[in-house]
Formats: C-alpha cells, structure tokens, sequence
C-alpha cells in the first residue's frame, strides 16, 4: 500500500493508522499543548489548545481531526499562540490562582502552559467560585475551585474503571464535576483508585496528603515506626529524583527511609510472599473440593469495594487472602515484642490503600489498625525531598531484621499479570530458569487489559484470566455471568497495568509504565530465589501458625454496599 | 388497514367526494396566537348558535353518507396571529378577522343563512375592505406551499390529510421509484436544510444511504429551540402528516426502518399531535410494518425534550434521545456515518422533512421553479416584534427583506421607525435599512454575516437598544452552553459580563474591543456550531451600531431611550406640591425635601428603580435619557 | 407534605419505555410530572433499574431545564422573556409576579407550595407577547397588573 503523508510546521510527516492529528504530531516531535486529551480516553475536544491551522487558515482541534495525505497545517502561528493565550487566561480567570500552596504546585499543566506562552497578564476578573474542598476521601481530595472542566477525571471513572462515583453536572458556566447530589465523595461508589487524581492535570483531585501525622510519628521518641514499601514504589522513584524512569531502587528507598527516621524497614514483597503460600492453598482448596469457582484475587483494594458495590454476587469468590499489605503488617504487629507505642507505615503506589488501612476487619490486637497510616509514592518522595535526602547519591540498603527475606515472585506483584506468574512459580516443582522461562511465556505478562492462559497444575487444565481496569473487569464478569467464557482463576487489578500505574504513583504515561514493568522484572531477575516457597523465612513462621491464627492474621470477609 | 395502494387511493376518492359535497365551511383558526386570544370559545359559540337555529351542520367529515350541510371545524394556524381570532369562510374564502364571541350570531345570521360577507369584520386596511383572504395583502405576497395545509385542514384528522392528496408521495416513493430516484429527485430539487447552515438534503441523504449498515435512523428535528421562531411549531401542530410523510420517504430512500421525532417540550400540542398522527398511520397502514403491502416498513418515536437549546444541534439531540446530557462532540465521525446509536443518520428539520411530499409528487423541476438558483423552494418565517402584521408566513428564498416587513408585515407597529431586523435568534445577526432590499436566501445572508437558522425574524424599532438586544442574546447563549468547551462556556460569560456593565453605564474604553476580539475567538474557537455562531448577534450589532455602543460607554447615553440604568429620574418643580410621597416610597432615601415645597432626587444614590413615578399623585416625576 | 414515593410511577415508566439507558429522560419526565419534581430517592432506583450511575442521572436531571430536583408549586408560571416578549417588556410583568408572591430568582417556589414563579426562553406564542404560560395554558399580551390579577384569581380558585 502507498504510505501517506502529511506536512506539519513544514515537517513531513507518515502518517500510520494515527487516531487523529495530534497523535501524528507528536509522534514527529511536536507538541501540540491539550489539557482534555489523552490516548487512553475517548476524544473529549473540550478544551481547544490543541488547534491547528489549515492552509485556508480555517481552525481545528488536531484531537478529533483525521490526518490526510498531503494534508498541510501549522501549529504554531501567530493566530493560534494568541487564542491559545486568551484560552488560558479564560481557564485562569476562573481558578483559584494560589499556586505555591496547591499540591499541584509545579506538576500543573495550566501552570506549565501560562509559563510556555509567556502569559503575562489575565486581563478578566478573577471570580472562581469559592467552593469548599470535598476531603471526606481517604483516598483523594476534591478541590472544584482549581477545576478547569477537562473531563479526564470523569472519562477516566466511567470509560476505564466504569465506577462512574463523578460525571458532569449542571450546565453552562454552572457546569462542575460532581457525585450523585453534589454530595461527599466518601458516599460516593468511588473506590479510591486514584485514577482520577493521576489523570488531572490541575490540583482539582490529589492524593489525600498523610505525611504530616507520619512526620508527627517519626519525631515521637517514645513511638517505634516500622515501615513497609510495596513492589511499585521501587520502579516509580527514578524521575522525580534524576534518575532514570523505572529503574527499580529499593535499595537507595531503604537508606532515604531509615535517613528520614523510619525504625524497622521492610519489603512488602515478603507480604507476596505469604500471599502466595496462602492464596495457593486455598485455590488448589477450592479446585480440589469444589468450592466456589472461579476465583478472585483480593490484592486489590479498589477491586474489593468495586465488587462490594457493584457485584455482591461474587464475593465468595473472591479470595479470603488479605492483601499482602495487611497480611504483613498483621504479621509485623503480632511478632512486635517492643516496650514503645508501634506505629506501622506503608509505602504504596496506591490511593485505595488508605482506605483499606481504615476498614473494621483490619484491627490489632491493641486496637490500632493493622497499617497506621499509607503513604504514597507521592507522599514519600515529596517527605524526602523535605528533609533534604540526597538519594541520587544514597547507597543501597538491606531490608531489616527480622523480615529481611524476600522473593522475585513477591516483587512482580506490582504489575498486571504478575500474581498470576508469582502463583504458577509456586506451583510448579522445577524452579529453573529455563522452567520459570516458560511460566513467563504462558501469555500472563505484558500490559494489555486483558490477558489469558491456559496451564496445567496437578493434570488439570487451569484456565486463568488477567485483567487490570474496572471495566475490563466487569466487561469479563458480565461475560462470565451470561455464560460466555469460562475460567478457574482471575487476577484482577483496578489500576490499568496494574500497581505500577497506581493513583498514588507520580504520573506515568503508557511509555512510562512499560520502563517500570521491565524495572519490576528486572529486580526479580536479581533475586536468587524467584518462587514464593523458596522463602524460608516465611515457610517457617507459616509453619508455626495454627489454622486459626493463619485466619485471624491472614484472611478477612467482605460486606455488600 | 389498508393492505394495498389501491385502497389507498379509494378512499381518498370517497373521503375527497365528501369533502366536495360541504355546502359550506366555517374555519376556525386554533392555532396557538388566536386560541390564547379565545378561538375555542369562539368555536363553540358558533355550535350553540347553529344548534338554536336549526341549521344542519356537522363537526367533522361525514364519510358515508355525505352531508350537505354546514362544516364547522377548527384548522391550524393561518398565520395572521396578529388579526386573530380569525374566522374564514369556505368556499367563499372570506377571513373575518378579531372576531369575538358576540360576533358569532350575526355570522351566522347573515354568513351561513344569508350567503353575505359580514363586512365589518372583513379586514380593512386603509380603508379598503379585503373580503377574501387571498386578497389581503398580508397573504397576497406569500406563497404558502408548506403551510398551504395548516389553515384549511383539522390536524386530527388523517382523513382530511389523505383527502387532499396526502401520502400520494409516499405511493409514488413505494411503488413507481426505486431508492437511488428518490434521493435523485430530492438532490435534483436543491433543497437545503431548513434548521440552520442550509447543507443539501439531497447529498446528506445520499450518504446514509450509501452506508453500509443494517440498522439506520430518520430522525427530525423539532427543537425549535430559538426565541422568535414558531415555524415547526405550526407544520408539527398544524399539518404532521406532511412531516411524518416525508419522513417515511426518507427511510425508505435510506433504509432505515426506524424514525425519531425530537420535540420541545414546551409545546405539548404538537407533541399529542404527532402522537395522534403516529397512532393513526400506523392504524390506516402508511406506516409500521409492510406499508401499504409494499413489505417496506418505517416505525415512528417520538422524545420529548427537556429543556436545552443546545440540543439543537445534532450531535447534542441524538445524546439526548440516546438518555445523556446534550453535549455536542467532536466531529468527525458525522452523523451521517456514527449518528443516533452510533449508526448511520438522516438528521434534518420539521419543514425540510415538510417539503419532501411535494418534491416527490410534483418533482424536483416544479420545486426549483420557486425561489432563487441556489435556495430552492420555499421559507417559512416566524414575523414578530415591533411589526404591525406580526405570525407566521411563508415565501420564496430570496424575498427582500422589504417585501416580508412592509408589505406581508404592513410595516412598523404605532408609526415607529424601522431600524433592525435580527434574523437567525441568538446563532444569527441584525440586518439593518441598508439590507432592506437583500434577498432572503442562504448565500446572500451569510455573505452579511447572518444567517437563516431556523427562519425567526424578529422586528425592532428605534426604540429598542441594538446593546440591550445584544446584551439579551448573550445572556441566552450563554445561558444554554453546554459547559463542554471553554470558549463558549467561558468566553460567552466574559462578554455577557461587559454587555451588562456597559448597560448599566459602567462600559469602559476598551470594552468594543475585547468584545470583537473574544467574538472571534468563540467563533474560530468553538466545538460546535452553537458556540461557533453565540458571538453572531453581539459582532453584528457592533458592526452596525457602533455608535451606540460607544454612547452607551463614553457618554453613558441610551439613544434609544431604552436601558433604564442610563435614565436619569427628576423632579418637575413646577408640578411638585412637596407632599413627600415620594421620599417615602424611595427604597435608597435618594429624594429629600421640606413638605409644601419642592422635592429633588439625589442623581448619585438613584438607583432607577421608578418607585418615586408610581407614587407620585401630580405626575411631576419624569424620566428622560438626556442627561 | 410528600408522602412516601410511589415507585409504581417508575416501574410503569420503564415498562413504557424500556429498561434501558435511552430511557432515562423520558422516565425522569414522567416522574417530574407526577412528582412534580426529582425526589432523591428516585435516584438509587433508577440506577438499579436502568444500570445508569447515579452521579450520570444527577448529571442528567440538572442539565435540563425543566427538571427541578426541588419541589414544584401547584401552579408552575412562566413568564416568557423570549425576544419577542422581551422587547414587549416581560421583564416587569416577572418582576411584579416575584414581588406580589414574595418570590426571587433563587427562591421560585412559595412557601405554600402553591406557585412557582420561573422565565422560559421563549413559548413560541410571540405574536401574543408579551406571554405567561401557567400550566399549560397560556396567557396572551399580560401586563404586570395582569399577572397579578391571574394569581389572585388563581388564588380564589384555591380557596373556593
């Protein structure tokens, strides 16, 4: 077939099965500013700075534009700087303007675009109106009085996790992003993924900010902190600190943690680990006596209140495990022997963790909860920056005693795909590479939404299904239930691509989270033990639990909502 | 039901026999103007006083056998709003016009028993009589094509339809041409869309029915959403077998098997009417499955809207039928390829779906014979405002502007000077003296920057501030944005903000222009067509009537002694009696005085509320504009 | 007061019109004509019935113009400011109207819940301007002394 082409700026340019325009352009390099637009939603052409100009000088949005052969546009012109200027100044005379003390304060693309068109001036009123901020979240914070109606939030909450907690509500200058009523978000179906708050490119929803009662808890001298950091935090530290994107540094994490004041620092991989030995005895459980079927992984915090609301027919088959979180920290403050006030801290890529840390089934025996407080990547990397950490230069640190070991098969849990593989380690007797080689070619990796394999554990043909999205989810369970499809075991995160992309992680494009997986798969590699049952340490202290103690520190229920 | 074109065509023949054999008919306009003015009781009237006088007469067409007597029936608009209550007498064809209940008597009286012309309530018109209705010169100028139905038949009626030739297109289209003829003959015609930009019925019909996709949709716009426009109101209320016909043809021409009927909410007449007339298509068999034997079929929805302009717009209504907000989206994918339900749709307006019937039956040549070489056809307009003849009528694209006010309008109301037209409503422009002679067609308004839309046209007069009409179209736009895009949303509520200062005497240099200059960023800027248009009115009076702006801003001077913040209120001395009545009644205590002498108004606490002229018993308070 | 909400209304509703998302406005019409408003349980109703999110109806109920998630008056008036009563001053017969029932733009309801006093964009009845619409019947060429006298009349029939 003839290749097409298409000049842009004076570039020819190919052009190669592209959606639209922009996506043409900024695959030659230019970049063509849009607050509304992004590859993964659908085109929303709201926001009209990513216009063009034809040769007759007519103008439109390169979103929802079809690029043509021999087609002729220009990006930059004098017309399209001064309209895309009055477009930010119109967005700006409708926000509020304290940029130093928002949380978006230099990761803000309205921000970055005044400072790109040199805006000098807003020559309206500014007359934002002056809502309170919704912070009944313990997830995210909602502050309408930075919005500037972009829509991702919303297109994110239906279109890729078809939560659908926010749409668009009222009409004209009136119109605002809201839940059912306008009311809390808390209320709300919303299941704290965090979606929402990663795709916005204003300081409307952010992470709820935990980090001043940790730094409280970290002065105290009569509290011993314990810390643990999730899989996906280790791959998501490098920009932010100058370093390459998706280099896996928990080593350099561990030093920046015990720098900062942390007691005890550990790897929640270890809490894969026991999620492992666990989940897979209760699958060959279920398989072996004809439980409920399929399964359901319970990793997912997001996952489990989705299913609370929205398919309470499923709950017995979703996993008792807890999530390796709070199977290690129930372990962790269990076998605390000290004399001080413990406070446990996790470090997550994930917003819904908050939540999860907040749930009635999740108390110690002293009566605090299992996991204190969650901190998120954010949180953490914004806490080291405060105490002025070099941690570029930092040196690598070991995990603690006595929770030091780990395997590679708990370290991949932070991708999409990787439960599965950690599990199908577990199961399988040869361990070698060439072996574990093959588990990874069974079609449960890579970043697709949807995945499926088949595999043989113990002569039985198992067939597993991977999914990361809500509403890859539901698509898969609506077909489950009308008798469509068929499977035994189904890994489910609500993050697309799973934790590497968490709500709590700075912002990773699709480029961005292929780094981190090949990060993630990276640090397994270096592991010496990849499966979960290599880990001795965690095989004996399993060994040493009597079925109810396994059920109080390791299991839970649900409820419906 | 009828199973075949044959018994189609039979009946007609009988109902049209019985129709023949009326001795005389007696038409009562019920459209909305002359209803709110009392027809029906009129109507009713009219029964009792036959009942009491013996006269045999009947309410509705006698089939078999055929009566010889006296047809009292209502009919939809006759467009004369201003004249009504209208009554006309048939066959004679006399129009009594402002008719009253005491009238009722003497009509029948000397009318129905007299056979004479009741002269006084024929209309006169400089001292002539106008007996006929044709002969008034408010008709004599106006072709009514598409309206030809709307003040003679009883809309409920699908027999009084069939009678007069209706669904002789839909025969035509089912069994003497194949699909490609009928998009041929409707592309050959040159009829352009009625509702807004005028885009070619033909070529849009062309393309869905190239799509090559099971399930289509016919769906007609009737979100006649502009205020001053009543035109579909009238086809949908008044004649809806003429649109529902087209609408059938243009599934059959399409393939699409399904229909949607988009109608205002505000207008729940046509909306019972358009229900009717589904029910009884489908019941007579020219619609629902296996019309009239031919195995085609076309079913007919109707959703009623809810209150939103913008949903107008055709990407924004087929949300709105599909159960969303209406907020227009990006195109492409047109509508034509990815319409209602993501399938293939024919989108258009009430009166383009109205002409499709008499393209088909009188073919495209007949059709292009009326109106100019690249607007075909007819153009119904809905005339309001300060005019003398103010209602709804119909003439040929490319009519001047002159002809439709002066000699259909009878020219301005109470003696007043022309000054603007707005044509268009709030997605459309002023035209001013200097286009009074401008054809009304689309090329030739677009090339001033106005445009068709959807045919209101709204007549002011040198009393009225071109800012304030401004001023009041971007209060609407803005109003009805969608929210979706910032331009309109915001750019619509920058302007309205300095339209409202400048009113109220607070404009500041500066001001025109940043009017003009975010005019043109809504316009180039905009998603939809709406947003594209919301700055028309504001940049077309500016264009024409900068002096006003700039005395409304330098000067803080209304020139049309209209916007009440630029009054000034005062005291007349000479007629003060110091009663203190009105110190007392004034909400800010801007007027002071000693009782028994004279009062003054403190200019600068004023707030122009008028209280002070109400309460004053001497009328020594006056209102001026002249600083 | 409103009694508890019949939900009957909604299930004939969505029998009419079928269980599906295209359906929502027509079965929010009918519930605003019965209810003469959105009562907030009808809500979590719908969503169940039509797999509709709340928030999405809420979305929906508020950006159209004749849902009122408030309680309606016995009497809904509309005064039209459409250009052609607009330039035939319907802004005074609105004002007079707001005054006599002691009725702003933010509070459209009285307190008896008699009358609800709103502006409509236009109600195609121009060459009656200027024009009320109460109900549904309209009132031709008013004038705030007019109006007033419509609500009092209005008013006698309540009491009578």
């Amino acid at each position: 077939m003839d290749k097409k082409f298409m000049t842009i700026d004076g570039k020819t340019v190919e052009i190669n099965g592209e959606r639209n325009i922009l996506e043409v352009a900024r695959k030659a390099g230019i970049d063509i500013p849009a607050f509304c637009y992004d590859p993964e939603l659908s085109v929303y052409g709201a926001c009209r700075m990513c216009v063009f100009e034809n040769e007759r000088g007519a103008i439109d949005a390169s979103c929802s534009a079809q690029p043509r052969d021999g087609m002729v546009i220009k990006t930059n012109t004098p017309k399209l700087r001064k309209y895309r200027k009055t477009v930010l100044e119109l967005l700006l005379s409708n926000h509020c303007r304290d940029c130093t003390v928002c949380p978006k304060n230099n990761k803000c693309k309205l921000q970055e675009f005044a400072l790109r068109y040199n805006l000098s001036d807003v020559r309206f009123p500014n007359d934002y109106n002056d809502a309170s901020k919704d912070t009944s979240s313990y997830s995210i914070v909602r502050d309408s009085k930075k919005c500037i109606l972009c829509g991702k939030c919303v297109r994110t909450c239906n279109e890729i996790q078809n939560v659908g907690a926010i749409d668009y509500g009222f009409r004209s200058s009136k119109m605002k992003i809201v839940t059912a009523f306008d009311g809390e978000i808390a209320n709300s179906p919303c299941v704290g993924c965090g979606q929402c708050a990663a795709v916005c490119p204003v300081g409307a929803i952010t992470v709820k900010d935990d980090s001043e009662k940790v730094w409280n808890a970290l002065s105290d001298p009569n509290t011993e902190v314990s810390v643990q950091v999730a899989p996906a935090v280790r791959v998501a530290l490098g920009k932010e600190f100058g370093l390459k994107e998706g280099e896996p540094l928990m080593g350099k994490l561990v030093f920046a943690l015990k720098a900062l004041g942390f007691d005890k620092v550990y790897d929640t991989s270890l809490g894969a680990d026991i999620t492992i030995f666990e989940e897979a005895a209760e699958f060959a459980d279920r398989l072996a006596n004809g439980g409920v079927m399929p399964m359901f992984t319970s990793c997912c915090p997001a996952w489990i209140k989705h299913a609370e609301h929205k398919h309470p027919e499923l709950l017995n088959n979703i996993s008792t495990c807890r999530s390796p979180m709070q199977m290690f920290a129930s372990v962790i403050k269990h076998e605390y022997k000290g004399d001080k006030k413990h406070v446990h801290v996790a470090v997550m890529p994930c917003t819904a963790k908050k939540f999860e840390a907040k749930r009635d089934e999740f108390t110690a025996k002293d009566g605090s909860k299992t996991v204190d407080y969650v901190l998120s990547t954010q949180e953490i990397i914004a806490m080291i920056k405060t105490a002025g950490i070099n941690f570029a230069e930092a040196e690598n640190c070991p995990p603690d005693n006595p929770f030091e070991e780990f395997t590679g098969g708990g370290v991949i849990f932070g991708v999409t795909g990787g439960v599965t593989e950690a599990v199908l380690r577990f199961v399988s007797k040869d361990k070698s590479d060439k072996a574990l080689k093959e588990i990874a070619y069974t079609g449960v990796r890579g970043l697709k939404g949807v995945k499926e394999a088949t595999v043989k554990i113990a002569g039985k043909d198992v067939r597993i299904a991977v999914v990361s999205g809500l509403a890859n989810a539901d698509a898969l369970i609506e077909k489950i239930e009308k008798g469509e499809v068929k499977y035994d075991f189904i890994e489910v995160m609500a993050c697309p691509t799973g934790c590497i992309n968490g709500g709590g992680q700075p912002r990773a494009e699709l480029k961005d989270r292929i780094l981190r997986a090949d990060g993630l798969y990276k640090a397994d590699e270096a592991e010496v033990k990849r499966a979960s049952d290599e880990n001795v340490l965690v095989k004996e202290m399993l060994s040493k639990m009597d079925k109810h103690l396994k059920h109080e520190l390791l299991h839970t229920t649900y409820i419906k909502r | 039901m009828l199973k075949s074109r044959e018994q189609l065509q039979a009946l007609r023949e009988t109902l049209l026999k019985a129709i023949n054999a009326e001795k005389q008919r007696i038409i009562v306009c019920a459209g909305a103007g002359c209803v709110s003015k009392g027809a029906l009781k009129i109507y009713k009237k009219f029964g009792e006083i036959m009942s009491e006088k013996k006269v045999n007469f009947s309410l509705e067409l006698q089939k078999e056998p055929h009566s010889d007597g006296v047809r009292l029936k209502e009919s939809g608009c006759h467009g004369f709003c201003e004249a009504g209550p209208l009554v006309r007498i048939e066959p004679q064809g006399w129009l009594y016009v402002k008719v009253k209940e005491e009238d009722c008597e003497e009509i029948v009286e000397k009318t129905v028993i007299g056979g004479k012309c009741v002269d006084r309530l024929a209309y006169s018109e400089n001292g002539v009589i106008y007996r006929e209705q044709k002969e008034v010169p408010f008709y004599k100028s106006q072709t009514r094509i598409v309206l030809s139905n709307c003040d003679k038949i009883d809309a409920s009626s699908i027999e009084e339809y069939v009678a007069l030739g209706g669904y002789t297109a839909l025969e035509k289209a089912l069994f003497d041409m194949t699909a490609d003829e009928i998009v041929k003959e409707i592309t050959d015609s040159g009829l352009r869309g009625r509702g807004g930009g005028g885009f070619p019925a033909g070529k849009k019909w062309s393309q869905v029915a190239a799509q090559k996709c099971a399930e289509k949709f016919v769906v007609c716009n009737g979100d006649e959403g502009d205020p001053g426009a009543f035109m579909d109101r009238s086809v949908m209320e008044d004649d809806p077998h003429r649109m529902i016909e087209g609408m059938i043809i243009a599934g059959i021409a399409c393939g699409a098997s399904q229909g949607y009927i988009y109608v205002r909410a505000e207008y729940p007449k046509a909306v019972a009417r358009l229900n009717l007339a589904i029910k009884q298509a489908t019941e007579l068999g020219v619609m629902g499955d296996d019309i009239l034997g031919s195995g085609k079929s076309f079913h007919l929805h109707i959703n009623k809207g809810a209150g939103a302009f913008v949903c107008g717009e055709g990407s924004a209504l087929t949300a709105s039928i599909e159960g969303k907000r209406g907020m227009p989206r990006t195109k492409p994918p047109r509508t034509v390829e990815h319409g209602l339900f993501d399938k293939p749709t024919v989108l258009n307006n009430v009166e383009t779906f109205a002409n499709v019937s008499l393209i088909i039956n009188e073919g495209a040549a007949k059709f292009k014979a009326v109106g100019t070489e690249n607007s075909s056809g007819t153009k119904t307009f809905a005339l309001t405002g300060n005019i003398k003849n103010a209602g709804l009528i119909e003439v040929p694209m490319g009519t001047t502007l002159r002809k439709v006010i002066f000699d259909i309008g009878g020219g301005m109301r109470d003696g007043k000077k022309f000054k603007a037209v707005q044509i268009g409503g709030p997605s459309g422009g002023c035209l001013t003296e200097e286009h009074l002679d401008l054809p009304l067609d689309f090329d030739s308004l677009k090339k001033v920057g106005a445009i068709i839309g959807s045919g209101g046209l709204v007549v002011m007069d040198e009393h009225t501030c071109m800012v304030e009409v401004a001023r009041f179209f971007m209060n609407f736009t803005q109003h009805e944005s969608c929210g979706k895009c910032v331009p309109c949303r915001e750019g619509t509520k920058r302007m309205l903000a300095i339209l409202n200062r400048i009113v109220e005497g607070r404009g500041e240099d500066g001001d025109i222009e940043m009017l003009e200059e975010l005019g043109k960023f809504i316009s180039d800027m905009s998603l939809c067509g709406l947003g594209k248009t919301a700055a028309g009115p504001v940049l077309s009076t500016i264009k024409y009537f900068k002096d006003e702006y700039k005395a409304h801003i330098y000067d803080k001077h209304c020139p049309a002694n209209a916007c009440q913040k630029l009054k000034t209120i005062k005291i007349d001395p000479e007629l003060c009696k110091g009663c203190s009545k009105c110190a007392r009644h004034c909400p800010v205590l801007a007027i002071s005085g000693e009782i028994k002498k004279t009062f003054a108004i403190d200019q600068s606490k004023c707030i122009k509320c008028g209280t002070c002229l109400d309460a004053c018993p001497f009328g020594a308070i006056k209102e001026s504009w002249n600083g | 007061m409103q009694d508890t909400i019949d939900y009957s209304v909604l299930d004939a509703a969505i029998e009419e019109f079928g269980a599906k998302e295209s359906s929502l406005i027509a079965v929010l019409q009918r519930a605003q004509e019965v209810y003469r408003y959105l009562p907030a349980e009808i809500f979590p109703y719908l969503s169940a019935k039509l797999g509709i999110s709340e928030a999405k109806i809420y979305g929906v109920a508020t950006f159209y113009e004749n849902f009122s998630l408030e309680k309606k008056g016995k009497y809904v008036i509309k005064v039209c400011d459409g250009t052609a009563c607009h330039v035939r001053h319907s802004v005074p017969i609105l004002e007079a109207l707001r005054k006599e029932l002691g009725l702003s733009a933010e509070k459209k309801t009285t307190d008896d819940g008699m009358f609800t006093v709103e502006t409509v964009s236009c109600l195609g009845a121009c060459s009656s301007a200027p024009a009320v619409m109460v109900n549904d019947e309209i009132y031709p060429t008013m004038n705030p002394d007019k109006a007033i006298a419509l609500v009092i009349s209005l008013q006698g029939v309540k009491n009578a």
